[in-house]
């Protein structure tokens, strides 16, 4: 083998920048993220709950979301009824937003850390924010 | 296989005969589907007038032109749309978006206009929007039924859905559609900074989609009349016009209204009293 020295040697800086991403962040886990809950509407509520049960809105918010704007949207019925028979405005400005007033401490927060940027904001504005 | 001309003569004529069987054979199975489904839903959720049968609400608008002498009512309507749906102001006419917008009485009513007409409808702006027509071209073309007939006559429009072919734009007769070229966030963000109000209860649109007048579902879906209407009530009337005691109803039978293009069957739901 001809050049055994510079071969290896290439090899060796190749392989180590290549999986460069994976040793410079070893042991140093991304801390899990703490979407906050602490706004003025939410803190008034008696019962601290958004429209459905917590685990729900945590595994099927998308879903949820999905549905309740086909069906504002579509089928021009802009009322949810919940699992315990409440009716909920359907709208991601007036209604999701105005209690979850902290876009950037809440929804943000978990897109972010998941790495997903899901289009709403491509259209829907953050009404608590002036400036887009 | 050869086939004298004899032989062939006999199979064309014996396929001729099956082909005419099968059409046949369609109306005696199933009288009327086959037709019906070129012409889906097309007297469905009609105008008023066939009311028994048609839906209990369809909106309409009516527009009192003569009352537009005074300008200031244009703009005040136009600035009411704009502020309500976040419309952006781009300065050309190429990445223009049309909600309501002005135009004269011979680009209006190309078809009967006439070089003697009287001056004061001559001056008159007239203004424009989307028709909600009864039998809308642009909810016909669109390959993704992004844009629909609601049951109450709204043509509504669905961006998330809108994949930005503009075939609506190429149907509808109006112009009444407009296509977000670039980001609407741009000039809006520009506007903004001069002191432009956005409305945060209304999202703004994305680059790539279709957008035009919808009645404000939006208010309507809240129990309030479309913005244009709130801004200057005594020159748009807006109601149902499948309800025969409505105020829009009541207006068109008092005075002479005049409808968009009418030749080519749409039947538009935008009446100008003139």
């Amino acid at each position: 083998m001809y050049d055994t020295g510079k071969v290896i040697t290439g090899l060796v800086i190749f392989v180590g920048l290549f999986t460069f991403a994976f040793w410079y962040n070893a042991g140093k886990a991304a801390p899990r993220p703490e979407p906050k809950l602490d706004t003025p509407e939410i803190q008034k509520m008696a019962k601290k709950q958004c429209i459905e049960t917590k685990q729900f809105m945590v595994t099927e918010h998308m879903q949820l979301l999905n549905h309740l704007r086909d069906q504002a949207l579509r089928d021009g019925n802009r009322w949810y009824v919940n699992s315990q028979g409440e009716k909920i405005w359907i709208s991601l400005q007036n209604t999701c937003l105005k209690c979850h007033s902290n876009k950037k401490d809440f929804c943000d927060k978990c897109h972010n850390y998941a790495g997903v940027s899901p289009y709403c904001w491509d259209c829907h504005i953050d009404p608590n924010r002036s400036e887009l | 296989m050869s086939m004298d001309r004899r032989e062939f003569l006999k199979a064309a004529g014996l396929s001729a005969v099956a082909g005419l069987g099968t059409k046949g054979a369609f109306d005696l199975l199933m009288p009327g589907d086959v037709d019906a489904s070129e012409h889906e839903g097309h007297s469905q959720h009609g105008h008023g007038e066939e009311a028994e049968a048609g839906p209990k609400i369809r909106w309409g608008m009516a527009i009192d032109v003569l009352q537009l002498k005074d300008h200031s009512k244009v703009d005040r309507i136009k600035a009411a749309c704009d502020y309500e749906h976040n419309i952006p102001h781009w300065g050309n006419k190429k990445d223009e978006i049309k909600w309501i917008w002005e135009d004269s009485y011979e680009h209006v009513f190309p078809d009967t206009h006439n070089e003697y007409l009287e001056d004061n409808i001559r001056e008159l702006p007239f203004l424009l929007m989307c028709n909600h027509c009864d039998d809308p071209p642009c909810a016909r073309v669109c390959p993704v039924e992004a844009t629909f007939k609601r049951p109450d006559g709204i043509v509504a429009q669905d961006y998330h859905r809108c994949i930005g072919c503009r075939f609506c734009m190429a149907a509808c007769p109006y112009g009444s559609r407009s296509f977000n070229w670039l980001d609407p966030r741009i000039p809006l963000k520009e506007e903004q900074a001069e002191g432009r109000k956005l409305n945060p209860k209304f999202p703004t649109r994305m680059r790539g989609v279709v957008e035009k007048c919808t009645f404000c579902v939006e208010l309507l879906a809240q129990g309030k009349k479309p913005a244009c209407v709130t801004a200057c009530p005594d020159v748009m009337i807006f109601g149902n016009l499948a309800d025969p005691d409505s105020q829009i109803r009541k207006v068109l039978r008092e005075r002479v209204s005049l409808r968009r293009k009418l030749e080519l069957g749409t039947k538009p739901s935008v009446f100008y009293l003139v």
